[in-house]
This record gives C-alpha cells, sequence and structure tokens, in this order.
C-alpha cells in the first residue's frame, strides 16, 4: 500500500533531473532496491503510468535492481551475501559462526539512473 | 531524433521522509521528550501494552500517545479511558503507515513542554512501517507467540530497525508450535544488537523488565 507516496517521490525525482538536464522525454528509470524492501514491481509501474501522464516522464519504463542482502562477520571480517528469507541459518561461509554479523547492505532504496532523451 | 543518453541519477526516494524525521527527532533532543515507535501486526498487543506500561509509569513519568489507524478511534478512547493519558487519534485515511509528516501532525497536537515520553502506535502491519522512519528516538516492536517464529524470515527488516523486540503472549508458549530459541537465533542474525524481552499483557510476566528498559532510556537519553 505505500507504493502510492513511493511513486510520486520517484516521479518527483526523474522530473527534477530531467529539466536539470533539458531532457525532452524520459525512456525508462532503473530503480536500485534492497533485498529487504518490498516493492511491488508490477503494481509500481502502473501507478507510475498513472502519475507520470502529461509529463516529461509519461510512458517510461521502470526497471527494478535487487541488492542483494550483504553481511560482514564481525568473527573473520568476511563480507558475504546472506539468503535472509531461508530458514537455513545464516551462516559465515569463511569461518562458520552463526551470529554477530553486521550488516553491510541491502537497504537501498534510490533511482540510479534514467535514459532520456 | 534526440539521441538516447543516460543519466546518472543516484537520489534516495526516501529522502524527504527521512530529513523530516531528523527535524521531528532534533525538537524531541530540544524538548528533551523522548519519542518510542511501537510497531507489530493486527492484534499483537500493541494497545495492551501501552496500557500495561501506562499503569507502572504514569506516576512519575509524563506520557502522551499518539495512535495511528486507517480509520477508526477505539484505540485512543480506550487509552484515555483506561489510563487518563492524552492520547491523539491520527486517522491515516488508508495508508497502511505513519510517516514522519503524520507524526509531526500528531506532536504539534500534544503539548511537548509537559512530557517526558510520547509513545507512537503505528499502524499495525509488519511491511510498510518499517520503510518509513518516524523520527522516533528508538524502535520497537512486539511479536506474538501466535504469530509464528518463522516472521523474521518473512519481515527481516522490520527486525533490522528495531532497538527493542518484545515477544508477548507468552502464556501461549505451551500451547504454541513456537521455538522461542530459533526465532532468537534469526532476530539476532538480522539485529546482533536487539535487546530482546518476553512479556504477557495478559499475567503481566515480564512487563517490569520491559518497563525498566523504557524508563532508563527515558531518564538517560536527554541527560548530559
Amino acid at each position: 500500500m505505500h507504493e502510492l507516496p513511493i511513486t510520486q517521490s520517484i516521479l518527483d525525482i526523474v522530473v527534477k533531473h530531467a529539466v536539470t538536464n533539458n531532457v525532452k522525454r524520459v525512456l525508462s528509470i532503473t530503480l536500485r532496491i534492497g533485498e529487504l524492501s518490498d516493492l511491488e514491481d508490477e503494481w509500481i509501474q502502473r501507478y507510475f503510468d498513472y502519475l507520470s501522464k502529461d509529463t516529461i516522464a509519461d510512458k517510461a519504463i521502470l526497471k527494478i535492481e535487487r541488492a542483494p542482502v550483504i553481511m560482514r562477520c564481525n568473527g573473520c571480517s568476511h563480507s558475504f551475501e546472506a539468503k535472509i528469507k531461508e530458514k537455513k541459518e545464516i551462516a559465515c561461509p569463511e569461518c562458520g559462526s552463526t551470529k554477530n554479523f553486521t550488516l553491510i547492505s541491502g537497504r537501498e532504496y534510490y533511482v540510479k539512473d534514467m535514459e532520456v532523451q | 531524433m534526440d539521441k538516447v543518453r543516460l543519466i546518472e541519477v543516484k537520489e534516495d526516494i526516501l529522502s524527504d521522509n527521512e530529513n523530516m524525521a531528523s527535524e521531528v527527532r532534533e525538537r524531541m533532543r530540544k524538548k528533551k521528550a523522548y519519542l518510542l515507535n511501537l510497531m507489530s501486526s493486527p492484534g499483537a498487543g500493541k494497545t495492551s501494552l501501552i496500557l500495561r506500561t501506562l499503569e507502572k509509569i504514569k506516576h512519575d513519568i509524563r506520557v502522551g500517545v499518539i495512535e495511528a489507524d486507517i480509520d477508526s478511534t477505539v484505540d485512543a478512547e480506550k487509552v484515555m479511558e483506561e489510563s487518563g493519558t492524552t492520547a491523539i487519534q491520527l486517522r491515516t485515511g488508508g495508508f497502511c503507515h505513519l510517516d514522519a509528516a503524520m507524526v509531526t501532525q500528531g506532536l504539534d497536537a500534544l503539548d511537548l513542554d509537559s512530557l517526558d515520553l510520547v509513545i507512537i502506535e503505528n499502524v499495525g502491519n509488519l511491511v510498510c512501517p518499517a520503510e518509513f522512519d518516524t523520527g522516533a528516538t528508538k524502535n520497537a516492536m512486539i511479536l506474538s507467540v501466535p504469530e509464528g517464529d518463522d516472521k523474521p524470515l518473512k519481515y527481516p527488516l522490520m527486525f533490522s530497525i528495531c532497538h527493542v523486540l518484545l515477544v508477548n503472549k507468552i502464556d501461549y508458549l505451551a500451547s504454541e508450535d513456537f521455538d522461542l530459541g530459533a526465532l532468537k537465533q534469526r532476530v539476532r542474525a538480522l539485529n546482533p544488537d536487539i535487546r530482546i524481552i518476553e512479556v504477557s499483557c495478559k499475567t503481566g510476566e515480564g512487563i517490569n523488565t520491559w518497563v525498566d528498559w523504557l524508563r532508563n532510556e527515558v531518564e538517560t537519553s536527554f541527560s548530559g
């Protein structure tokens, strides 16, 4: 349900950058979203199509890049990709530790770039 | 035909909310009033926990409550009737979470000069509220035993942003297939610094431990 305010925020960012770069048309927008965040791909495109009508970004396609969850083991300092939605215990592939990790990334939520004319 | 080119943007989608959340935090710091954001799924026991907490602290800590619901005022009425504490009801009008702008409205309706603590009862939901910083001093969440020990696998973000997790309804532990050890391990893998407190709002078990944590937070956060 929070896709609507999020989509408005994406559109505002896109239009702002389009104006400062003298863009005629925005063709596509790449979002980078961490695996920890929920964002419904299909719905966000629908909301975007609705909100972007009559703007410079009308008909632009949203591409979503998912950023993996990366953790660092505080025991051996090794960084690794964690499958946090699986039932299997998270373990450091280097030293085998199953606790004491620091979350390095996985919460990305930004507009990465856009293809324009 | 104009050439297609790529523009680097790299701009955070939630930055407006994050800026506003920082303003809320600054405002509370100046007023020396602690802001607690309480989250959980519907029915986990947010209102019951608030009532239990008020019972213990209302005589020496001045508390205000901000209640958020999609469209009802029952929680604020219940809190005011049962505890005599000022409660503001925010209707989110269909929105599934509170953002910093809505919290600001709630704070505007309270007299912060005469409060030490404001508790936000966020909308019952484990997804969206995790995404939106409210400007709270700290985040607390409740997971109740009947919901199951697998929730950190399904809603990892919520468990990773909270400073304290209350496992409520522990009076149900005997009758549920709930593995408290597995839950703790899953939560700590995501968030090693989280404080986990087991409580039962029904029997009162563990409530003192929680209240001690909260009291210490309120007393020490803005001193010195």
